[in-house]
């Protein structure tokens, strides 16, 4: 099996955007055209990863739609939801098709239009991918994510300020991202003291409500050698999952789809936690973060908040984690962020990162679908 | 009314019940719930609520213990006022959220259900 390269990525500008979702794929869709130099005409498959377009506007069969918008038919198409990992999903998807053989050459576009609904519809769709014994209790992913915070600072004597520090951090690298959606820094004292939405998590503890789109071009490496010298090669992924129903885990603190994807892309790349230079993990709530960081063995079980308090996950830390702004500060458009995810692996890799650029040749991103129901782990490397 | 559990072959208990439980085991009886306390694990208040929920919402993950098996659940509190360890009831509700004002379909699920209750 030939290894499978990345040559090309790109990203809107994620925040509030004026355009719908086929707006948004297709602005990011020609980027990465563009920058991977690939033809639309050579183009073999095309995925989209997308949670719930239907949903939020009413536009289904985005797939074809962008297709033919960025004059990419006739190749294949298929539409990628697996809730806030659909991107992760998407990746798995593209790399399966190249792969495979059946791809020389497979554009990957995730997005989401989420804006012109109001929180409390946004957050509705989101959560109606719970149980009906959940849904009916009015359960959120926030209040998901406030029981857990509860959970681990109690059992593990942790203190509510490193959870704050997380937002910090990812704020902090927001500022060099200029597709980010808040590129400003807060302070502790501006985290702990915003309004409670999960008790005990505030406002500054969730990510934001986005638009936004981001995309990948994927192919064998003996074709991505016909287009450049700098590109990164996916060497791990695997996908797991955990139960639907989130309080039958048997411990809350354990993500098993983190640890169960985290530990076949291991497998498959000869890599553990020791080798990954940098790491981009989805921190929709400030706990998940923690709880990656464990799942995936950066950090003991219940210790992840000691290398927060250290700064080991800062930009100049040992593992820089989430350069990007992550989702709290980048912004999470549901099927893009699993994709801006290996947008920001792939640029750190190549040395396109401009002010986040740090040293790196392993890179790993986890992308959480529901409050750790699905799962996608991704390792990817420089080209040698 | 009860809080219907699931008893799977092996001993084990699901709240909800599933087709199959545990290693493929198959359910051989319901537990009602609601007849026994438990303990809450953990717990929040939500203040963002969704179309159709109170708010603020007070939530809880609770752990039953049936004769030596562990069953948990999520509900809501019938108040903030707990603490992690309190021993809660379960008390019927009618209506747990208004059917209809989110964006699921009002005939695809019961909304009946049970908070919980300190003791």
């Amino acid at each position: 099996m030939e290894r499978v390269a990345v040559i090309g990525s790109s990203m809107t500008q994620f925040g509030q955007r004026d355009g719908w979702i086929l707006d948004l794929l297709a602005e990011a869709g020609l980027a990465c055209l563009g920058d991977a130099g690939v033809d639309a005409a050579d183009v073999e498959h095309l995925y989209v990863s997308n949670m719930a377009s239907g949903e939020f506007e009413g536009q289904t069969g985005i797939m074809n739609a962008l297709a033919q918008d960025i004059d990419a038919t006739p190749a294949y198409t298929q539409r990628i939801d697996q809730t806030s990992s659909s991107g992760g999903a998407g990746i798995y998807a593209a790399w399966q098709s190249v792969a495979s053989g059946a791809s020389d050459m497979t554009l990957l576009v995730g997005g989401e239009k989420m804006t012109h609904r109001t929180t409390g519809e946004s957050t509705d769709v989101i959560a109606s991918l719970t149980h009906p014994v959940e849904y009916k209790q009015g359960v959120t992913l926030p209040s998901f994510a406030g029981l857990t915070a509860r959970h681990y600072l109690e059992r593990f004597d942790a203190p509510r300020e490193s959870l704050g520090k997380v937002a910090v951090k990812n704020h902090a690298n927001g500022v060099h991202n200029p597709h980010a959606q808040f590129q400003k820094e807060v302070d502790l004292e501006t985290v702990l003291e915003s309004p409670i939405v999960a008790d005990p998590l505030r406002l500054y503890d969730f990510c934001p409500i986005t638009d936004g789109s981001a995309a990948l071009m994927l192919c064998p490496e003996s074709v991505a050698q016909e287009y450049t010298d700098e590109y990164a090669v996916i060497t791990g992924i695997d996908g797991a999952t955990d139960t639907h129903v989130v309080h039958e885990r048997e411990d809350p603190t354990i993500m098993g789809g983190v640890v169960e994807s985290g530990e076949g892309a291991y497998e498959m790349s000869g890599r553990g936690p020791d080798d990954i230079d940098v790491a981009e993990l989805h921190d929709m709530f400030t706990i998940l973060e923690f709880l990656q960081m464990e799942g995936l063995g950066f950090a003991e079980h219940g210790e992840a908040w000691k290398l927060v308090e250290e700064g080991e996950t800062e930009r100049d830390g040992e593992l820089p984690i989430n350069t990007s702004g992550g989702l709290k500060s980048k912004g999470h458009p549901l099927g893009a962020s699993g994709v801006a995810q290996g947008v920001e692996i792939y640029e750190q890799l190549v040395g396109e990162a401009g002010d986040r650029q740090v040293e790196a040749e392993v890179g790993l991103c986890c992308n959480v679908g529901g409050f750790g129901n699905c799962v996608i782990t991704t390792i990817m490397e420089a080209a040698q | 009314m009860t809080m219907e559990a699931t008893r799977y072959e092996d001993g084990t208990i699901s709240y909800p019940g599933h087709p199959r439980g545990p290693g493929g085991t198959e359910p051989v009886e319901t537990v009602d719930l609601s007849e026994y306390t438990a303990e809450v694990i953990t717990w929040t208040t939500s203040m963002a609520t969704p179309p159709g929920v109170r708010e603020p919402n007070h939530l809880a993950i609770v752990e039953f213990d049936i004769d030596g098996e562990i069953v948990r659940a999520l509900g809501q509190l019938t108040t903030g006022d707990v603490e992690t360890g309190d021993e809660v009831q379960p008390v019927h509700v009618d209506e747990l959220r208004e059917p209809g004002a989110g964006i699921r379909e009002p005939a695809s699920q019961e909304w009946d259900g049970y908070r919980f209750e300190p003791v």
